[in-house]
């Protein structure tokens, strides 16, 4: 039986970077699975790109709860995917980043469910987004990014590949 | 290619149990999975489950918790350390026969030496009110590697027979 759930790539960061790219992702599973664990050089927000577009073809909805009140929003129009809208990376305390991308290689536009998941102690909070990516291109290329700053030595994205069959 | 995704444990139990240990956790993945289903014997229609990691019962843990229930959705956090995390709201004695909460916890980086964030979604759906959907963030302050995680009922109820806990490894490579 072939593997249903892959490794595709992985990257720990060796030094601070301003960015983890997936590229040459292949066409030959249904969904994608990006998980990331990781910290900031400073408290900066992370974003993530499909195929290097930074026009603004992303937009996304959003529910969240804080320990104190649950609240809900969206964003339209966006150069790309927030994966910070409440909560930057920490110094200190590595949080969660998943994202799962689905039917990536069609030729329709694209969703991705997000989930935020940062506690650190003293704050936290717990995010569940769901994005849209308005191309009809494969996806073959996702970036992690900060726009400042850095993504912290240490830190870790895997792209896993899932197969439908 | 050795499997990414490997059950380590499936638990199910055949007589009830106050708590559920997964123990003797291969430091050889990257990421934990636990998938459950769950209900326990507290006598309204709905209990807590908590985890804990290593058998650690101090006050090592995080939680913040987002929940709906089908009226109003909010989110709590004690805004302190607990001894316990949080993990889901599950059915219980007085909601209907044979329904069981199901979930996911997710564990990155178990064998890190730094402290160990999780999450957890849940569901708990009995065709009644109050019905669950939950969602929690979870931080475990201790800095060792996860050898074994145990579920138990906030509230010290039991978990009924039938309720089953799998284990899986994932590997990034």
């Amino acid at each position: 039986m072939p593997l249903t759930y892959e490794p595709v790539a992985t990257t720990t960061l060796s030094t601070a970077a301003s960015s983890i790219t997936f590229s040459s992702i292949p066409s030959t599973y249904t969904d994608l699975r990006i998980v990331f664990t990781g910290t900031g050089t400073t408290s900066v927000g992370i974003k993530a790109r499909f195929n290097n577009d930074s026009g603004t073809n992303y937009s996304y909805v959003e529910m969240l709860g804080n320990g104190g009140g649950a609240f809900s929003g969206r964003q339209g129009d966006l150069g790309y995917f927030a994966l910070d809208t409440q909560f930057n990376l920490s110094t200190t305390i590595p949080t969660i980043r998943t994202l799962d991308v689905f039917s990536y290689a069609g030729s329709n536009y694209k969703t991705t469910l997000v989930h935020q998941s940062n506690n650190l102690n003293t704050s936290g909070n717990i995010i569940a987004m769901a994005h849209l990516w308005r191309s009809t291109s494969a996806i073959n290329q996702i970036s992690l990014l900060v726009f400042s700053s850095t993504i912290a030595a240490g830190s870790t994205a895997t792209l896993y590949g899932i197969k439908n069959a | 290619m050795p499997s990414t995704y490997q059950i380590i444990s499936s638990t199910t139990l055949t007589s009830s149990a106050a708590t559920v240990t997964l123990s003797s956790i291969p430091s050889t993945y990257t990421d934990l999975v636990v998938r459950f289903t769950a209900r326990t014997d507290a006598s309204g229609t709905n209990d807590q489950i908590a985890l804990r990691f290593n058998g650690v019962t101090t006050s090592s843990y995080a939680w913040t918790r987002f929940r709906g229930d089908g009226a109003n959705a909010g989110s709590y956090s004690p805004n302190t350390t607990e001894t316990s995390g949080y993990v889901a709201q599950v059915d219980a004695a007085g909601t209907a026969s044979n329904t069981f909460a199901n979930g996911e916890v997710y564990i990155p980086n178990y064998t890190s030496s730094t402290q160990k964030p999780s999450y957890a979604f849940s569901a708990a759906e009995d065709n009644a009110t109050p019905a669950y959907l939950t969602l929690a963030a979870n931080l475990g302050t201790a800095t060792t590697a996860i050898s074994s995680i145990t579920f138990l009922s906030i509230n010290s109820n039991n978990f009924v027979s039938g309720s089953s806990f799998y284990l899986y490894g994932i590997k990034n490579s």
